[in-house]
Order: C-alpha cells, then sequence, then structure tokens
C-alpha cells in the first residue's frame, strides 16, 4: 500500500469508525443513530427483496425474481461452504435435480400437495445428496469439486439412457402453486430466513467447528471432533437449501426433467460469489439478483450473451475481485487516512 | 508417581517408503509423571507422537491407553478418551479469535458430557469457560489478548494456545510437541511453572524436548531415541551419562556440562 508522492512516504491507514465500535456490543446501542446503523442495512435488504414482486410489473420478469431467488439459495449455499466449511462445490445442479425430480415423483405417484413435497423434497434430496457425496469427503478443494461435479452429469445420462422418471420428456403435470403471489413471496421469504439463520449458524458454536474444519482439520480431529461428521452437516445444510430451490423450480414450472442437472445452476452461484464478495453470504444473494436479470436480459443478444457475460465478470474479477459486498462493507465500517511514515 | 502405566507402547515400527522411521519403539508411561522423549533432528520422535495419536497408521505395534488398545484409532476417538497432543508447528485457528479456538475443543463429544450443551454447566457458555482455560494458560483475562485474531498473536502466545486446546478436553494425558522450542529464554522461564501445575494438577505429560535442561527441571524419566530406534531410557542423569546417547545426540562430551553445569 505504500505510495511514493513527492518526498513524502504515505501509508494509507484503515481504521472502524466510532459507530462500529459503539454499536457491536448490544449493550452499547443508545441513540437512533446507532439503531439506524445497525438496523439500515438489514432493513434496506429485506424490504427491498419483498417490494420485488410488488414493482415489477410484467409476470415474465417476476418469474425471473423467483428463479434469481432459488439461485440465491444456491449461492448461499456454495457461499456456506467454501468459505465456512472450506469446500468448493459445484454441486448446484446437483442439489437442484435431486430436489426438483423428488418433489415432482412425489406430486405424481403419491399425490402429494406441495405444501408435503417441498418439506420432504428439501429433506429428502439433503440425505440423498449427501450420501451420494459423503465418499467425496475426505477430499479437499479442487477435487471434492470434480466429484461434486461429476454427479449430476452422471445422473442425467443414467436418466436419459435407461428411460426412468420420464426418460428425456421428464415429469409432467406436476402440481403448480394455488396462486401467483404465494408462488413468489414464499420462496423470498424462504432465501430472507436462509441468508439471516446461516449467517447466524456460522457464529454458533458449532459453526465455529465448521470453520475451525476450513482453517486446521488436523486440529479439529486433535480436538476430539470428526471432520468427516461436520463436513456431512455443513453438505446436508448446503444441499437441503438447494434441494428446496429445485422442488420449488419443479413446482413453479409444472415440471421435471434433465434439464435441471444443468450446469447454470452449479456454475452461476459461483459467479454471483465472485460478484457478490465471498464470505459475505449477503453479498452471492445480491450477485444472483444481479446476474440472474442480466443474463435473461441478455436473451435477446443471442449467443452474443455469453460474450457479455464474460465482460463483466472479468471485470469484476480484474478491478474488483474482492467483490461488491466485501468494498461496500468495508467503506461502511471503516474509514481510511492518509499516515506519513 | 503413582504406580499405575496410563501409557503403553508395544514394539511400534513404521517405515516411509524406504526409510525406517520407527523400528520396536517401546515404552510405558506411568500415571501423574513427566515423561521425556529426546533425541536428534529426524529421529523419529514427531512419528511416534502421531502413531499414537492415530495421524498417522503405524505398520506394527500396538498402543495400551488406560489398558484399552488404541492402536490405529481416528484421531478424534483417541482424543476423546483424554489423549490429546499439541502441534509442534502450532495449528490454531488463524481466522478466529484466540478464546474462540478453544470453543472447538469445548464442543466436543467429551467435553460436552461434561460440560451440558452450553459448555460450562453452571458457569455459563463455552465463551466463559475458553477465558477462563486461556487465563490459566497464561493470558491475561482483562487485556485484549485474548480477543485477538490468533493470526496476530505471536509465538509465546500461539504455544500456550495449542496447550489450551488440550486443556479445554479436560486430557488425562497431554503429548507435547516441542512446546519449549521458538521460544524466548524468559518465555520458556514462564512455561516451565506451567508444566509443573499441569502435572500438580494430576495431568500425565509426555514431552518431546531439545530444550534439555528445561525438560530435565520436570521430566522423571526420559528416553532416548535415535534413527527410529530406543537408544536408552531411565532418569535424565544416568541417560546423559551413556556413551551412546553422547555420541548420538551431539557426538561431543560437552552435552554433559551443558545440562547440569548452571
Amino acid at each position: 500500500m505504500n505510495k511514493e508522492i513527492g518526498a513524502i512516504e504515505r501509508r494509507r491507514e484503515r481504521l472502524d469508525r466510532g459507530i462500529k465500535v459503539r454499536t457491536e456490543g448490544i449493550y452499547a446501542v443508545s441513540s437512533l443513530k446507532e439503531v439506524a446503523y445497525l438496523a439500515l442495512p438489514r432493513l434496506i435488504l429485506i424490504i427491498g427483496l419483498l417490494l420485488l414482486p410488488l414493482l415489477i410489473p410484467s409476470l415474465y420478469w417476476k418469474r425471473v425474481v423467483s428463479i434469481a431467488a432459488i439461485y440465491a439459495l444456491l449461492a448461499l449455499g456454495f457461499d456456506f461452504l467454501a468459505h465456512f466449511v472450506g469446500l468448493v462445490s459445484l454441486g448446484g445442479a446437483l442439489f437442484i435435480g435431486v430436489g426438483g425430480y423428488t418433489a415432482a415423483l412425489l406430486n405424481k405417484s403419491l399425490g402429494l400437495s406441495p405444501v408435503f413435497t417441498i418439506p420432504m423434497a428439501t429433506v429428502g434430496g439433503a440425505m440423498i445428496c449427501t450420501l451420494l457425496l459423503l465418499p467425496a469427503l475426505p477430499l479437499r478443494g479442487v477435487y471434492f469439486a470434480i466429484v461434486t461435479l461429476m454427479y449430476p452429469l452422471t445422473l442425467m445420462r443414467i436418466i436419459e439412457a435407461l428411460n426412468i422418471f420420464g426418460g428425456t420428456d421428464g415429469i409432467l403435470g406436476v402440481a403448480g402453486f394455488p396462486n401467483r403471489w404465494i408462488e413468489q413471496y414464499l420462496i423470498i421469504f424462504i432465501v430472507i430466513f436462509a441468508l439471516f439463520g446461516l449467517r447466524r449458524l456460522v457464529n454458533e458454536d458449532i459453526g465455529l467447528v465448521f470453520r475451525g474444519v476450513k482453517d486446521n482439520d488436523q486440529s479439529v480431529r486433535a480436538s476430539g471432533l470428526s471432520i468427516t461428521l461436520y463436513k456431512a452437516i455443513a453438505v446436508f445444510i448446503a444441499s437441503g437449501l438447494g434441494s428446496l430451490g429445485g422442488a420449488y423450480l419443479a413446482h413453479i414450472y409444472m415440471w421435471s426433467g434433465i434439464s435441471q442437472f444443468a450446469l447454470d445452476f452449479s456454475v452461476i452461484p459461483i459467479a454471483a460469489t465472485v460478484i457478490g464478495g465471498g464470505g459475505t453470504l449477503v453479498g452471492p444473494l445480491l450477485g444472483c439478483f444481479f446476474l440472474v436479470p442480466i443474463s435473461e436480459w441478455l436473451r435477446e443478444f443471442g449467443t452474443l450473451r455469453i460474450v457479455f457475460y464474460s465482460v463483466i465478470l472479468m471485470a469484476f474479477i480484474m478491478f474488483r475481485s474482492e467483490g461488491v459486498m466485501v468494498y461496500a462493507q468495508r467503506k461502511y465500517h471503516q474509514f481510511q487516512r492518509w499516515v506519513k511514515v | 508417581m503413582s504406580g499405575e502405566n496410563i501409557l503403553q507402547v508395544t514394539d511400534v515400527s513404521k517405515t516411509f517408503g524406504g526409510v525406517q522411521a520407527l523400528l520396536n519403539v517401546s515404552f510405558s508411561v506411568q500415571q501423574g509423571e513427566v515423561f521425556g522423549i529426546i533425541g536428534p533432528n529426524g529421529s523419529g520422535k514427531t512419528t511416534l507422537i502421531n502413531c499414537i495419536t492415530g495421524f498417522i497408521k503405524m505398520d506394527s505395534g500396538k498402543v495400551l491407553y488406560k489398558s484399552k488398545d488404541i492402536s490405529n484409532r481416528a484421531p478424534n476417538q483417541i482424543a476423546n478418551l483424554g489423549l490429546t497432543r499439541t502441534f509442534q508447528i502450532m495449528r490454531p485457528y488463524y481466522s478466529l479469535p484466540a478464546y474462540k479456538n478453544l470453543i472447538i475443543p469445548l464442543f466436543s463429544p467429551r467435553a460436552r458430557k461434561k460440560g451440558g450443551w452450553r459448555g460450562g454447566g453452571k458457569l455459563g457458555d463455552r465463551g466463559t469457560v475458553a477465558i477462563d482455560i486461556l487465563e490459566e494458560i497464561g493470558f491475561e483475562r482483562d487485556s485484549f489478548v485474548p480477543y485477538k485474531l490468533a493470526s496476530s498473536l505471536p509465538t509465546g502466545y500461539l504455544k500456550r494456545l495449542e496447550l489450551a486446546r488440550c486443556l479445554a478436553l479436560g486430557p488425562d494425558l497431554i503429548l507435547c510437541d516441542e512446546v519449549f522450542s521458538g521460544l524466548s529464554m524468559s518465555e520458556i522461564a514462564s512455561m516451565v511453572p506451567l508444566i509443573e501445575k499441569l502435572q500438580m494438577d494430576g495431568i500425565t505429560l509426555v514431552m518431546i524436548e531439545h530444550r534439555l535442561r528445561e525438560l530435565f527441571r520436570v521430566a522423571s524419566r526420559v528416553m532416548v531415541l535415535n534413527f527410529g530406534e530406543k537408544l536408552t531410557e531411565g532418569v535424565p542423569e544416568e541417560v546423559m551419562a551413556d556413551e551412546r546417547v553422547k555420541e548420538a545426540y551431539l557426538g561431543s562430551e560437552k552435552l554433559l556440562d551443558y545440562t547440569f553445569e548452571a
């Protein structure tokens, strides 16, 4: 950070803002200003998300918001696994596919309504995904990522080759939501709940164990905790979020098919995390609400959209690789000044 | 010394490729004593600890802890039995504050059995217990040191944090892998009473050390390893008088002078 200007050496110094320090302990909050400092960012996010379906007029774009919310669930799961447990997962497509097929099968074969299929597909899908990934849990880094990427590709081909679950046509005639307001608001509430739930989880004692596994897994073993068990719990949570999204997707489209194993579900959450800022949880969520609409909007450019998409991503990686939210949080909580060295 | 063997290691062997890291090493540690393991660099001391605590699978041999066979069990299972270890190269959770480092061992099944779901029983939550343990091990309670990120702590504190992680499990036996190395003389001087206090609390200690003078202040018996084989075992004065040890360890007669002069 050293910059030479003339003969004077200067250094940038970052300090926490007084209001951040004052509001850190809950007992110190003593003025409306401090309350606002704490609550306003959260309120803006919650109210903003809740207003989205009201402010957007067209049915098409309302649907895009729901899809963005489903991607946001995946991105939250990805960020949680990557930055708090140390598992880089490309399993978004697996989670969505398993969740979608589970919900569709429960609905078609047992005739259960979405009220039951969505929770059952969430838990059931999470269990299936965790069992599938169990042998890969001792792997780290890119090796784990490869295994998570292999499963959706394999399952897609298995369904195609064996012609099970409707084969390439998929499962048609899955029940939809009773009305579109429920369809739009339920997923937004789920996303808000998942965001704040995960943020709380990573600061609880069990969350510290997850972060310990990322920081130093040998030390966790020496502390008498099984890293495989805690990795499995973390994968269960992340794949549960993804399966929930998949089940929701199946009921929105009233259909479940092999395109739910598409790699988009694995890649866009990562791109959203790059843009939003990894490790903040809220960043990847906002990244999805930015990327998914852009991706839809670029549709009219045909295949050129991949180019635009890549340019946006590259610009972020080169100029703001930390991500928007990391930058924004730093500006919000800290000020900087130049000091002479 | 109260007689009973808490740890009995029989004929442990381990090869890495063509290198014989350990060859038929046997020793036993009595309840309540401080047992030293010394030897030149590369003699297999750390490998021995790794084998006992399950971090490395041994090729052959048997480890009995409290007369229970724990050979090649998973490290976390062994830690839950009360046999803990420190790492020579400190392994704290760098992104967490010092006291939160201890919440992870406090979350282990062994610690939870004692502390209930909050971690400290009636005493409070795990954070409170963690601060208590840190104070015991030499972090000043009212200073900001326990709340600093582990990545910004100096070596002396990180070594203490390693010991604190073991203590959080409520151990019966701690295998210390060079807790004195990398510390200044004054830091070592303040660590020695700590070790003595642990012993008084009834914790058995096995210490790998290169700082012989400090080790011999606390250890009642020492074992010497050389090229993966046990050379000898006994009270420090006896062991250091052994010609083979002198030859293996420093290759000079000065060893004795250095160790017992001061």
